[in-house]
């Protein structure tokens, strides 16, 4: 069970590093003739097995995005070529592994590049909720008094928001329009300040306990200074602890990306992330004629459920987090 | 345990104060206001009549001390988006989004716990399944839930894809209206209490395992009573205790994962009004939004701290926590 759920998480991160490699066309390619066109199915049979192929579809009604196959004509699928692992001649295509979205875009190849853009998001704002967190919960536990107690309440004031609508409330707050690279700022900020008090509880109570031990009044007879102490000495004790707190966030990270970006408060469209793409997928009638339209909610799936699996056991139950 | 309660009561009254000072200030704060509705072509005389009718004339300090004054006596502004009087909007919205929330909590305690009993003490294939199952609905959260249960419903025509009421059944008599409702309300509600439903299976059956470890059971097993009398009567009893911890927390949970099945589903709730609110940046409806939502927010942790401290008499004994 861990090891399917490390082959999962592994295979979204190879996927989403070789994405350019990997996606048969570039991610912001529009197709004029392929708006909604369904996947392109792959076959390897034609009276007896033979190397992969494909018929090129063609639109017929451009009203009822009706498709036909062009079965008179099998196309080879090249492989290693203009450095991308497979694509066919731009004449004979596209080849659209999971169909086209409204633009007529290769959804395969944004779900590629929107796996870098979700991940990475998730895993900086990850790494900055541990920061302040275990700052923040160091300095609590070690301090004690009437530190622990202003930082424990406003750990524990954070703790009770409901995620959602805190991030909501921040995003809303802030110009609606901007670059992506400051989006992606922001979102990570956002994200951090809610994610931090998870890490802050557990961490001060792990540090307020060992705190007590002979080696902590050694290091203080040794003439160790309290930031060094807590830096050097406490908190990595609490290892552990955040790696099983680092599981917890990171498929929430990514869950909150999609979310805000699916109501329109993330990522613009132009920048292909798995938030972004489900925006498509909003509109009821169409994805009953364009199911592939979810295919991002599938890949947020394989990734929460890889996560899980895999910390499956590790000091934890697969509890999922509100955000 | 007066000392508890009185503490954790404080403690929530701060939390709408606080929730509710900040919604008003931030959206002050930010950039634009809700006058950009009127349209770029909008009268200087007209925008700043509205301005003035939102207070928005005033400085931000002074808009927050007038609202606080008013909404001392419920009386929470007017929204520019509906002119309406928020506190009539945000009612509705409430108790829309209170519908959802309470059948959700239901009906994820009633598929939750006893599916944790069962995988919690027992061994074979229908625990496995019941692990398996809670797996793959634990790694389902509610934006991936609702999408996935609204595709269906599109598709199958099983249920309505969405929305509270449908127009057909407008014939304003309650009945209707109450059999319309049940019809929408079980496709965002599940969505909601999916996750939650997995959750509560984890933790019943984590905390009823370890309750038949303990030496009671053995006990109990050694006076011949029953294994199945054992789990349900013994070891339950003993292993409420976490799932108890758990409704404060999960009323949070139900918020969140409210908003985003609201917006999926087209439920009228609180959630989508807030969005609108904050998208317009109106202000007092933002306000109003963000009061109730963390006056539900304290109710819930309110329950949940008075569960706990049925179940648990250690909680009672704390010096508040």
């Amino acid at each position: 069970m861990r090891r399917a759920g490390l082959a999962l998480v592994t295979l979204v991160v190879v996927v989403a590093l070789g994405a350019p490699w990997l996606a048969p066309n570039p991610p912001d390619r529009s197709f004029a003739q392929s708006l909604y066109a369904p996947p392109t199915i792959v076959h390897v049979f034609d009276g007896g097995p033979r190397a992969p192929f494909i018929y090129q579809q063609r639109l017929v009604s451009r009203l009822e995005r009706r498709f036909e196959a062009d079965v008179s004509r099998p196309v080879a699928l090249r492989w290693f070529t203009g450095g991308r692992l497979v694509s066919v001649a731009d004449d004979e295509g596209p080849l659209l592994l999971l169909g086209a979205d409204a633009l007529g875009r290769d959804i395969f190849a944004r779900l590629l590049y929107g796996a870098r853009a979700s991940l990475t998001l998730a895993v900086v704002a990850t790494f900055a909720a541990i920061a302040i967190g275990a700052l923040i919960g160091g300095i609590a536990g070690y301090a004690g008094g009437l530190i622990d107690e202003t930082l424990s309440r406003l750990t524990e004031f954070v703790l009770v928001l409901p995620t959602m609508y805190v991030a909501l409330a921040l995003r809303a707050a802030l110009p609606l329009v901007l670059p992506p690279g400051t989006v992606f700022v922001m979102l990570a900020a956002i994200f951090a300040l809610l994610g931090w008090p998870i890490v802050a509880r557990g961490v001060r109570a792990i540090v307020a306990s060992e705190r007590e031990r002979d080696y902590v009044a050694a290091g203080h007879a040794l003439g160790a200074g309290p930031w060094r102490m807590l830096v050097r000495h406490l908190l990595p004790s609490t290892i552990g602890y955040v790696a099983v707190q680092a599981t917890l966030l990171l498929p929430a990270f990514i869950l909150a990306e999609a979310t805000l970006s699916y109501v329109g408060l993330g990522f613009p469209d132009t920048v292909p992330t798995w938030g972004t793409m489900l925006q498509d997928a909003a509109n009821v009638s169409l994805i009953g004629n364009a199911p592939w339209m979810l295919a991002p909610a599938a890949a947020i799936f394989i990734v929460v459920l890889g996560v899980n699996l895999a910390v499956q056991g590790r000091g934890r139950a697969p509890v999922q987090l509100e955000l | 345990m007066t000392a508890y309660f009185a503490r954790r009561l404080l403690f929530a009254l701060v939390l709408v104060l606080v929730v509710s000072s900040a919604a008003l200030l931030l959206t002050r704060l930010a950039p634009g206001d809700v006058t950009a509705q009127l349209g770029p072509f909008a009268a200087p005389e007209e925008v700043a009549s509205a301005r003035a009718r939102l207070d928005l004339d005033r400085s931000p300090l002074a808009q927050w001390v007038l609202w606080l004054a008013r909404a001392g006596r419920f009386d929470f502004g007017d929204s520019f988006l509906y002119n309406r009087p928020v506190r009539e909007l945000v009612a509705r919205a409430a108790g829309n989004t209170a519908i959802l929330a309470v059948v959700a909590l239901a009906a994820a305690t009633a598929l939750g716990i006893p599916l944790g009993i069962v995988s919690g003490s027992r061994s074979g294939p229908a625990a496995s399944l019941i692990r398996a199952a809670s797996l793959v609905c634990v790694s389902m959260p509610p934006l991936l839930t609702s999408l996935l249960f609204v595709f269906v419903a599109a598709t199958t025509r099983w249920l309505p894809a969405g929305g509270m009421t449908s127009v057909e059944a407008l014939d304003g008599r309650w009945s209707t209206w109450l059999a319309d409702v049940a019809l929408h309300l079980p496709l965002p509600a599940l969505a909601l209490a999916l996750p939650i439903a997995a959750t509560f299976e984890r933790l019943q059956a984590q905390s009823i395992a370890e309750a038949l470890q303990q030496p009671f059971v053995t006990a109990a097993a050694a006076r011949g009573v029953p294994p199945r009398e054992i789990v349900v009567r013994h070891a339950w009893s003993v292993s409420l205790g976490p799932i108890c911890g758990v409704y404060g927390i999960a009323i949070g949970t139900l918020l969140s994962g409210s908003f985003v099945v609201e917006f999926v589903a087209a439920w009228p709730g609180l959630g989508r009004l807030t969005y609108e609110a904050l998208r317009a940046r109106d202000i007092y409806l933002v306000a109003g939004c963000a009061a109730t939502g963390g006056l539900m927010l304290a109710v819930g942790m309110m329950i949940g701290d008075l569960l706990l401290a049925a179940a648990d008499p250690r909680v009672r004994e704390r010096p508040a926590g």
